[in-house]
């Protein structure tokens, strides 16, 4: 294995399908019409190109979101805030004892910018990673247009709570935001806000649920609310979680409608240690050396609840905090 | 073909998940559901269902009028059942030192400035600003989350609400 900084190389002339190949330090991604291929030092992978995508998508808007992003149970990602070591083998339990494994660590920036190219070189035109399967076209086949303006959707993050002023705003049918297909049956209305004069916008409540219902991306938790480091995110989840996430902190989910089941792994082991069935008004906690996967079989919202200290990854890697929240 | 169907829980009709254990303890994952916590709560007790170090999440019964709070910082609170008034005040003076972190139950209605109230209902997620009182009001039995700090009223029954047993 090696664990030394690398620089991100340029990436290649297209092939005959039309696909440019990427390389990272050691590593190299190749694509064909129905595959994403991996290379590294003593290693092949491969992936659906649609299950890499997806994958990808969310590496890379979340920048490398909270500890380590698993596009399947060999490869992935670690984030280090400020860097992030890209791996193959290393959670995975026959990789570790056959020392199979592979890892190198890069400047998170420089890791980014080859994921954002291939991410961009790699999508078809009608092709929405970001989007339930139901809701896109395929990405398979030869190089045809792309979608970029679909991958350059921003995290939204609020910084006190969604509608305040010079705060996240709301989402509208006039922003291109319209109600999904799956929420047509939330309701919209919104709070009664009886200010005093002299305390407009401090007064301040909106109609979560209906911004949820409005969200035009799967899987991806947006901040809405915040008392310090604590952080509501929602989140709309339709079909699977594209990742397993891999936890580097303990984080809540609060469901707020219909239904989840979680399969909840081992972190560095992979090797099963839960399911979980959430339904509306469950709450459970994801515990700090776990990795999860779920599924939504309709459109559900969830608030995925977390923490935001930064100190938190180091206090749980050094076993100054227990993986779980609470001892009862 | 049907149109889609959002389902969503109330303290009348709920249905609960749970962990199907392979190779852990269920104590793990603090498995609860509000409206199961807001049915066996006493009005306006604040029963921690998330705790993430000092940050908690509070089920709360919203259910008559409750007393009046203040923080030291920002919380929020969303109604996850029900039709809830929020009243809010500007006090005279400071109710909570700085740095406290909770909320903090008051002794009666504290002297200030009507800032203004909120009518929430399923859905929708009122500020409660820092330095500010509020009161909640609720003709019937509703359910509230609120994202807050552990506080001194807040109350932990953990091994009451959540799912001990594989």
């Amino acid at each position: 294995m090696s664990t030394a900084t690398a620089t991100p190389a340029s990436s290649t002339a297209a092939n005959d399908l039309g696909y440019k190949s990427f390389s990272a330090g050691k590593f190299k991604f190749v694509r064909d019409e129905y595959f994403a291929h991996i290379f590294c030092p003593g290693n092949r992978h491969i992936m659906q190109i649609d299950a890499f995508l997806r994958a990808l998508m969310r590496d890379v808007g979340w920048g490398f979101f909270y500890g380590t992003v698993n596009f399947d149970n060999v490869f992935g990602t670690v984030n280090h805030y400020g860097t992030v070591e890209m791996f193959v083998g290393l959670f995975n339990d026959a990789y570790r004892q056959t020392k199979r494994y592979y890892v190198e660590t890069f400047q998170s920036a420089d890791l980014r910018k080859v994921f954002e190219a291939m991410l961009d070189d790699w999508t078809n035109e009608g092709f929405d990673p970001y989007a339930a399967p139901d809701e896109t076209g395929l990405v398979y086949g030869r190089k045809h247009g792309n979608n970029t303006n679909a991958l350059k959707r921003q995290r939204m993050v609020a910084k006190r709570m969604v509608g305040l002023p010079g705060d996240l705003g709301y989402r509208t049918d006039g922003d291109g935001y319209t109600v999904n297909r799956q929420f047509t049956d939330v309701p919209q209305d919104k709070p009664e806000i009886h200010a005093e004069p002299g305390f407009e916008g401090q007064v301040h409540a909106f109609n979560l649920f209906a911004y949820v219902s409005r969200s035009d991306v799967t899987w991806n938790p947006s901040v809405v609310s915040c008392v310090h480091d604590s952080q509501f995110c929602a989140t709309t989840e339709e079909h699977a979680l594209p990742i397993q996430h891999g936890n580097d902190r303990v984080e809540w989910f609060i469901q707020a409608t219909d239904e989840i089941i979680w399969d909840v792994d081992d972190g560095k082991t992979g090797r099963p240690r839960a399911k979980v069935t959430m339904k509306a008004g469950d709450v459970a906690a994801m515990p700090a050396d776990i990795r999860h996967k779920g599924y939504s079989p309709k459109r559900s919202m969830l608030i995925v609840w977390e923490n935001n200290d930064d100190r938190l990854p180091q206090m749980y890697g050094k076993g100054e905090l227990k993986p779980y929240p609470v001892e009862f | 073909m049907g149109s889609y169907h959002t389902v969503f829980g109330s303290l009348d009709h709920y249905e609960k998940g749970g962990v199907q254990v392979i190779d852990d303890d269920p104590k793990h994952y603090v498995f609860s559901n509000c409206f199961e916590v807001a049915s066996k709560s006493k009005p306006y007790e604040k029963v921690a269902v998330g705790q993430n170090l000092k940050y908690v999440i509070e089920a709360i019964r919203a259910e008559g009028t409750s007393p009046w709070y203040s923080n030291a910082h920002d919380e929020a609170v969303l109604v996850m059942d029900g039709e809830v008034e929020v009243h809010l005040l500007q006090p005279d003076k400071p109710l909570v030192p700085e740095g406290k972190e909770g909320s903090v139950q008051l002794k009666g209605e504290p002297a200030g400035k009507k800032m203004g109230w909120v009518k929430a209902r399923r859905g929708h997620m009122t500020l409660l600003p820092k330095g500010a009182a509020y009161q909640f009001r609720s003709a019937k039995p509703g359910v509230l989350l609120q994202q807050t700090i552990k506080g001194d009223f807040t109350i932990e029954r953990w091994a009451e609400i959540c799912q001990t047993e594989a």
